[in-house]
């Protein structure tokens, strides 16, 4: 076995095609699945790998096909591929290098709760991997690894790729399903839950793309092999997306908790280091721009679900986007309101007017026109916001303000202190 | 009229859903391609192929950012200044875009033939700044890289 | 009790039905929980996110099944970790709720500051200022000044017109959706949407035409913000200087309730009426009416109402006084007597109709008195009407709705809404009609019949019934004329019952099937394209009789009456032809000549009425009477619920009420009538009418508390502007099946069924056909609908017409003049004219049709 589980395709040229695939022991899960287990041992083997999903909240995937009940009908199974958060393009590169390990763990999910179609919801910026996408289904239908009767076993299955059209909110998985049946991404109440009231109203699984394409090795070589990689309660590899002021930001596959913050900033198989010489680390995103920032202290947390959270913040989609010491705090915590106060859905008061009033306060800060008062406002409202939307993106848009208060309120001071002497423009 | 132009494509999308209404953004995308924008027109049409109210169509088309009610420029040009493309030079990116085409972000260029628009994230930040154009990737753009592409579409034909 | 659960909420166990909501649960024990987004009536959204509570469960220990105590003996809550919107949580066992923690104060002062922010705080120049929930739940929950900079706020237009009715102001909507919901799932318009996300999110309308909905005034009343205005209303008046009265819609036979705003007009020292609101009634029309009963209440105020009685002299007439006026009718109907021929029309007040009635029978002692227009199964309905306590609202699995020859929206709009709404809730729904309809859309099956066989679908209903022996066990000893039915029956072969109807034989036996099958079935029927009326009605009858379907609640006849009063016009006056030629014809509130309705050639013509009609313009004497709104009255609804109207403003001109005049002439006739009011003759009738038996007003003002409490002081917030009932639920008059022993005869006759080959005529219903009340509400110019005579465009080709030619067409004796409408939709072999041009005088009929076809570019009546 390679260095690669998930990103294969580095080491395999060609890996995107079929023929390559199962050259490399492609759709042997699948097969291995249809005719030598039942969908409760698939979901076992899922369970007993520990493998939590990749999407941000870590939940345990094969907990969560346990949910499905069994006795409804149709059900369905939905790749969550709307990979929408900045700093995160992990779930690009499976789609775009080795698609068919993604469309195998779907396969393998639809099986596991006896599903009958499964959607991939691509988000629409990513119509070229879309395309490549479809031309890894339309192989696998060629050889008779989707549809009709499946190998012969008697269990159908249909897959089509269904592609957004510009929103983060889709990719939450309520307003993911909404989107997919046709409507505005209004995330829904919970619960019910997906896994019952899912798309169409019918039991769905929604799963992470990363997320699935750790199922087919699983299933290949069994929850024991894959528990010995990670930690007891973060087991498998990971993506790590790395983006910000390093020398080489990419994707990096790991070991969860093996490896940390700092070894995946400066060591020389991942990022290599700052991108200007003799700058300093000022500040780590864990989880693009909704989870709360940490400060350089935090560099040596290792990388995985319980250690980052106890660093004071979360491991979600793990895109980490690192800011030196060149990097101007309130004007990136400004870029990250931005960002959220645009993908606001505008369903619930507290995060569709909050994300504009924080922007507005933002605006007026980084504009050098700030009040003394603004970072007592800043934290008033998002705390106002913090815990009352109806889906976590308000909770996310009070990520930024609040942890860059915790942490760097002295730049918000300088800011509105040098309000007053010298107006300033947005900082580059 | 979609319905006749495109009747095998529109066959094959229904068929990918047992409900009509899932097929609202696939049709209102080949709308966009035959109109070159969401239409009135264009909207009602998918409405009747849906069966759902054209209100709630024309709610899909200003909810999501690909979709468009108005006419955009032939080529589209869209340059992400999000936090981790504008920690590498994405906002300079777009001032240099926005001098060498001479509109905003959000305009179009007089002779209709680009519109220029920032956006947040698009999953290249490891090769930012990274733009796309008519929804296809060019990464790493330089003002060099930004002012070739804008000369290959200003040709004649493009 | 079984299926309830107990919870606890501010320190107090209360017993609930299990899964009602926090928000319902907490109002009906008297604790306010303020919502924005949620409504009673609507399912809940969980958006504005006012209703934040804090929820735990009680512990219980796994062991003994014993809740954990802590050492003072408390019961261990198990708080969860985050407020929770009380209008999407649902009650369990268990459950713990506090509602007025600090916790809970500081997330309602938040979500308040929050929507404070897009608000523009213009309340003082708002047509909600005063009946607005914002501004209650602000003055109680919200922050005391907004740290929002004012100059921040986002201007936003204030006059988007979302058609023709509604006005949305953009920056006081609070984007909550109460109105696209209500147009989603109560109206079934989904015409009202969202456009664009975060903060620019506003609502939009995108149908052709803007808001196309029957139901869009609605949606001001449960806005709980100012933001949607009816042009109708919008900057007239404050709430506060108008005074409600509660008044009956007097539009159809649904009887909504509903409140007369007025105020005293600025011109002529007239009143106005400012706007009609709902009035809840949860069995009637819950908290809505349609558009037209909101919006057609301008004909009462309109300047060209009948003002002063008027004399025929030299072939022109004159006003003169009321004296000489009555004085002259008065002789002339003494000196016709047993002669005289009267004709009431259906939206008179029962008091009146009543007197009419007496008038002709002891002044005159003449019979000749007949309503108009004249309508079928009227004796049908007397006996098998739908049962005391019948509620759309409480029909739900196990119910059958059936609609039959009648298209239940255009009707009947509030009943459409409830019936959709008792399927949404899991009632079944059938139409049978000639014709698509909105009810279809929930309708299993859809029996698509050919117009004017439908007594014939029924008796093939009928057959599947008896061959299957699904002749309910309890109706079989109460049942009369079983077997003379049987017989009848007996010649009528399915095939061929199918092949002349057009319906499937397997339609037939599912439609049958699901009527026997069915815990209650409400029976609607309509007059479109009746043929034989009287079987129709009669194998209707038959068909509920012989499943049992009759003498309950939510079972039995409900008619499509054409007007607001047309069963009070069958209690009172009947349908009875009258002679060809009649000495002194006498007509109130009909207008035969412009409807294209038959009347007896009369030696003197005396008219009352509100406006100067096509009848009117013949009369010899004419009498200008007053509108519901300027009197007294009761009005009895399809359901035969009676129910009280009260005047709102004063007479306009010197007109009086039908009942005065009745009163008047009487005595002018001898009699030693002595009424004063209409209550007086409601009195008298209550003594002495079997059926009104015990409905004098007192009794017709009764009320009783309804969920949900809207409008009243205990409701801040639940249903934006709509109107508790303080002023009567009226009363239903049994259905004879209801007596304990009552004997459920059945009916037979051969129908009569029109021969495949002939034109039928099938007159039509729209909402807003145009028509004399409807012509003075100019809101509504663009929504009416033509007269126009429709047909398939193979008919017209047949007929050698084209589209927009006015034909003369003739049918039997009549003949109406209408422009030429081109429709494929119209089934073939068929012509569709407007219902109010019933071709015929007497029942909406279809007949075959002898065609004498005139080009020309003759005026339309009216
Ligand atoms: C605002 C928001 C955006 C999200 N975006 C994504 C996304 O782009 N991709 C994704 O897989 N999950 C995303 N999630 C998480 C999904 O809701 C969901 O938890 C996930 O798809 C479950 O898959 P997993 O169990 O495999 O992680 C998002 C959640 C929220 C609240
Ligand atoms: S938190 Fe934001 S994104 Fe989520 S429902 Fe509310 S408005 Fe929409
Ligand atoms: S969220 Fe509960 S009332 Fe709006």
């Amino acid at each position: 076995m390679g260095r690669y589980i998930l990103l294969r395709h580095r080491e395999i040229a060609d890996l995107h095609r079929l023929e390559v695939y199962v050259r490399h022991g492609g759709y042997e899960a699948w097969r291995k699945a249809l005719t030598t287990m039942t969908p409760d041992q698939v979901i076992e083997e899922v369970k007993a790998s520990g493998l939590r999903g990749r999407g941000g909240a870590g939940f345990p995937t094969g907990m969560k096909w346990s949910f499905v009940p069994k006795d409804v009908f149709p059900k369905y199974v939905v790749v969550n591929a709307d990979e929408s958060e900045p700093g995160t393009f992990k779930d690009r590169e499976i789609m775009e290098g080795n698609p068919h390990q993604l469309i195998e763990g779907a396969l393998l999910a639809a099986y596991a709760i006896q599903a009958e179609r499964v959607y991939i919801y691509v988000r629409g910026e990513y119509r070229s991997v879309a395309r490549r996408l479809e031309a890894a289904i339309a192989e696998a239908y060629a050889a008779g690894f989707i549809g009709r009767n499946v190998l012969g076993t008697g269990y159908s299955v249909e897959m089509a790729v269904h592609l957004g059209a510009g929103a983060y909110i889709c990719g939450e998985e309520t307003a993911l399903l909404e989107s997919l049946e046709g409507k505005i991404g209004h995330p829904r109440v919970r619960p019910p839950f997906p896994a019952t009231y899912g798309l169409y109203g019918k039991p769905t699984v929604v799963n992470n793309v990363e997320t699935l394409a750790n199922v087919p090795p699983i299933i290949l070589h069994g929850a024991a092999w894959y528990r010995t990689m990670g930690t007891e309660k973060s087991p498998g590899p990971k993506i790590f997306c790395l983006s910000g002021r390093v020398r080489r930001p990419g994707n990096y596959e790991a070991e969860l908790g093996k490896i940390t913050f700092r070894d995946l900033i400066f060591g020389e198989e991942y990022g290599q280091g700052l991108l200007e010489e003799g700058r300093a680390v000022k500040a780590i995103l864990p989880a693009g721009a909704s989870a709360p920032m940490l400060p350089a202290s935090a560099l040596d947390t290792p990388l995985d679900y319980e250690s980052v959270q106890a660093a004071g913040s979360m491991l979600g989609s793990a895109s980490i986007i690192v800011l030196d010491d060149t990097v101007d705090i309130v004007w990136a915590a400004y870029k990250m309101v931005r960002f959220f106060q645009h993908e606001s859905c505008g369903k619930c008061t507290p995060c569709r007017e909050g994300t504009y009033w924080l922007r507005r306060v933002y605006e007026r800060i980084v504009a050098g026109r700030g009040r003394p008062k603004d970072p007592e406002l800043l934290e008033s409202i998002a705390r106002q916001m913090a815990g009352k939307t109806l889906c976590p993106l308000g909770d996310f848009a009070t990520s930024p303000v609040l942890s860059s208060l915790k942490h760097f309120r002295r730049e918000y001071e300088d800011y509105l202190r040098r309000a007053v002497e010298t107006p300033a423009g947005v900082p580059a | 009229m979609l319905r006749e132009k495109y009747e095998q494509e529109i066959e094959a999308i229904l068929a990918r859903y047992p409900v009509k209404r899932s097929a609202v953004l696939p049709l209102l995308y080949l709308v966009q391609r035959e109109y070159g924008y969401c239409t009135e027109e264009g909207i009602r049409e998918v409405a009747e192929i849906t069966g759902v109210s054209p209100t709630e169509v024309r709610e899909v088309v200003g909810f999501y950012t690909l979709f468009y009610d108005h006419p955009i420029g032939r080529h589209l040009l869209q340059i992400c200044d999000d936090l981790p493309c504008a920690l590498r030079g994405a906002d300079e990116l777009v001032a240099h875009a926005a001098r060498r085409l001479g509109i905003r972000p959000g305009e179009t260029t007089p002779d209709g033939r680009f519109t220029l628009e920032t956006v947040m994230c698009i999953g290249a930040c490891h090769r930012a700044p990274a733009m796309q154009v008519d929804l296809e990737f060019v990464e790493h753009v330089t003002p060099e890289v930004f002012d070739r592409i804008v000369e290959d579409l200003s040709r004649d034909g493009a | 009790m079984a299926g309830t659960v107990r919870i606890v909420i501010d320190d107090r166990s209360i017993e609930v039905p299990a899964g009602t909501l926090v928000v319902d649960a907490a109002k009906r024990a008297g604790i306010d929980i303020p919502v924005f987004c949620y409504h009673p009536k609507l399912e809940p959204a969980g958006m504005c996110r006012m209703c934040l509570v804090e929820v735990g469960t009680i512990q219980i220990d796994p062991q003994t099944r014993q809740p954990v105590r802590d050492e003072e003996g408390r019961p261990v809550v198990r708080w969860m970790p985050r407020l929770q919107t009380a209008c999407t949580t649902r009650v369990a066992e268990g459950m713990v709720v506090r509602t007025n923690t600090l916790q809970v104060q500081e997330a309602q002062r938040a979500i308040l500051e929050f929507l404070l922010t897009s608000h523009p705080l213009d309340c003082p120049i708002c047509d909600k200022g005063g009946e607005c929930p914002l501004q209650n739940l602000t003055m109680r929950y919200g922050p005391a000044e907004s740290r929002f900079d004012y100059w921040d706020k986002m201007r936003q237009e204030k006059r988007v017109p979302l058609g023709d009715l509604i006005i949305l102001d953009r920056e006081r909507c609070i984007l909550c959706g109460r109105c696209i919901r209500f147009q989603e799932e109560i109206a079934d318009d989904p015409v009202l949407g969202f456009s664009d996300r975060g903060r620019g999110m506003e609502i939009i309308t995108f149908s052709d035409p803007p808001f196309a909905s029957y139901f869009s005034g609605n949606t001001t009343d449960i806005c709980p913000v100012g933001a949607l205005t009816t042009t109708d209303f919008r900057f007239r008046a404050r709430p506060w200087e108008m005074t409600p009265i509660p008044s009956i819609c007097p539009h159809c036979p649904v009887g909504c309730n509903i409140t007369l705003d007025v105020r005293p007009s600025a011109r002529k020292g007239g009143w106005d009426i400012l706007r009609v609101m709902p009035r809840q009634h949860e069995e009637v029309n819950e908290i809505w009416i349609c558009d037209k009963g909101r919006f057609v209440h301008h004909f009462a105020t309109a300047e060209d109402r009948l003002r002063q009685p008027m004399i025929r002299r030299n072939g022109e007439l004159v006003p003169v006084s009321w004296e000489e006026a009555l004085d002259r009718v008065a002789e002339a109907l003494q000196q016709a007597g047993a002669e005289a021929a009267g004709i009431a029309g259906d939206r008179l007040p029962n008091e009146d109709l009543y007197l009419f009635r007496r008038l002709f029978e002891e002044a005159l002692g003449s019979p000749w008195v007949t309503m108009d227009p004249p309508v079928f199964g009227g004796e049908w309905v007397a006996r098998y009407g739908v049962g005391v306590g019948t509620d759309f609202g409480r029909m739900g699995p196990g119910s059958l709705v059936v609609v039959m020859a009648g298209d239940l929206e255009e009707e009947a709009p509030v009943w459409f809404l409830r019936v959709r709404g008792a399927v949404r809730r899991g009632a079944r729904l059938i139409v049978a009609g000639g014709k698509p309809q909105k009810a279809e859309r929930y309708a299993d099956p859809i029996l698509r019949y050919r117009f004017g066989t439908e007594a014939l679908v029924l008796v093939g209903v009928l057959r599947v019934l008896l061959e299957e022996n699904r002749v309910a066990p309890e109706a079989l000893p109460r049942l009369e004329g079983l077997e003379t039915l049987k017989q009848g029956v007996a010649d009528y072969p399915l095939e061929d019952i199918s092949r002349q109807t057009g319906v499937p034989v397997e339609q037939l036996k599912a439609f049958a099937r699901a009527i026997a099958e069915a815990h209650e079935v409400v029976f609607l029927f309509g007059r479109e394209g009746v043929v034989d009326g009287e079987a129709f009605a009669g194998m209707a009858a038959n068909v509920l009789a012989l499943t049992g379907h009759v003498g309950r609640p939510n079972n039995g006849l409900l008619p499509l009456w054409p007007h607001a009063n047309t069963q009070g016009a069958l209690d009172f006056i009947g349908v009875r032809p009258l002679p060809e030629e009649v000495p002194v014809l006498y007509v109130v509130g009909a207008d035969p000549a412009g409807d294209g309705r038959a009347m007896p050639r009369a030696g003197f013509l005396i008219v009352q009425d509100l406006f100067l009609t096509e009848t009117a313009r013949m009369a010899d004497v004419v009498l200008p009477a007053q509108s519901w709104a300027e009197r007294d009255g009761t009005f009895t609804s399809g359901e035969r619920r009676v129910q009280r109207f009260y005047k709102a403003i004063p007479a306009v001109g010197e007109a009086r009420g039908d009942w005065e005049i009745f009163v008047a002439l009487a005595l002018r006739l001898g009699q030693r009538w002595l009424y004063l009011s209409p209550e007086a003759v409601m009195d008298e009738i209550a003594r002495t009418v079997p059926r009104y038996a015990g409905m004098d007003y007192g009794a017709l003002a009764w009320t009783r508390p309804q969920w949900p409490p809207v409008g009243s002081s205990r409701d801040l917030y639940f249903g934006g502007t709509a109107r508790p009932n303080t002023a009567g639920l009226g009363r239903v008059w049994a259905s004879e099946a209801e007596a304990p022993e009552a004997r459920w005869p059945l009916f037979w006759k051969a129908p009569e069924v029109p021969s495949e080959e002939a034109v039928l005529v099938v007159p039509v219903r729209r909402l807003y056909h145009e028509g004399t009340l409807i012509a003075r509400t100019p809101h509504l110019r663009s929504w009416i609908v033509p007269w126009a005579a429709r047909m398939h465009p193979e008919t017209a080709r047949r007929l050698h017409l084209e589209a927009g030619q006015m034909a003369m067409i003739q049918v039997n004796s009549q003949a109406v003049r209408l422009p030429v409408q081109v429709d494929p939709a119209v089934p073939p072999q068929v012509l569709m004219l407007p219902a109010s041009l019933a071709p015929r005088a007497g029942a909406v009929q279809a007949l075959p049709v002898e065609f004498r076809v005139e080009v020309g570019d003759g005026a339309l009546p009216h």
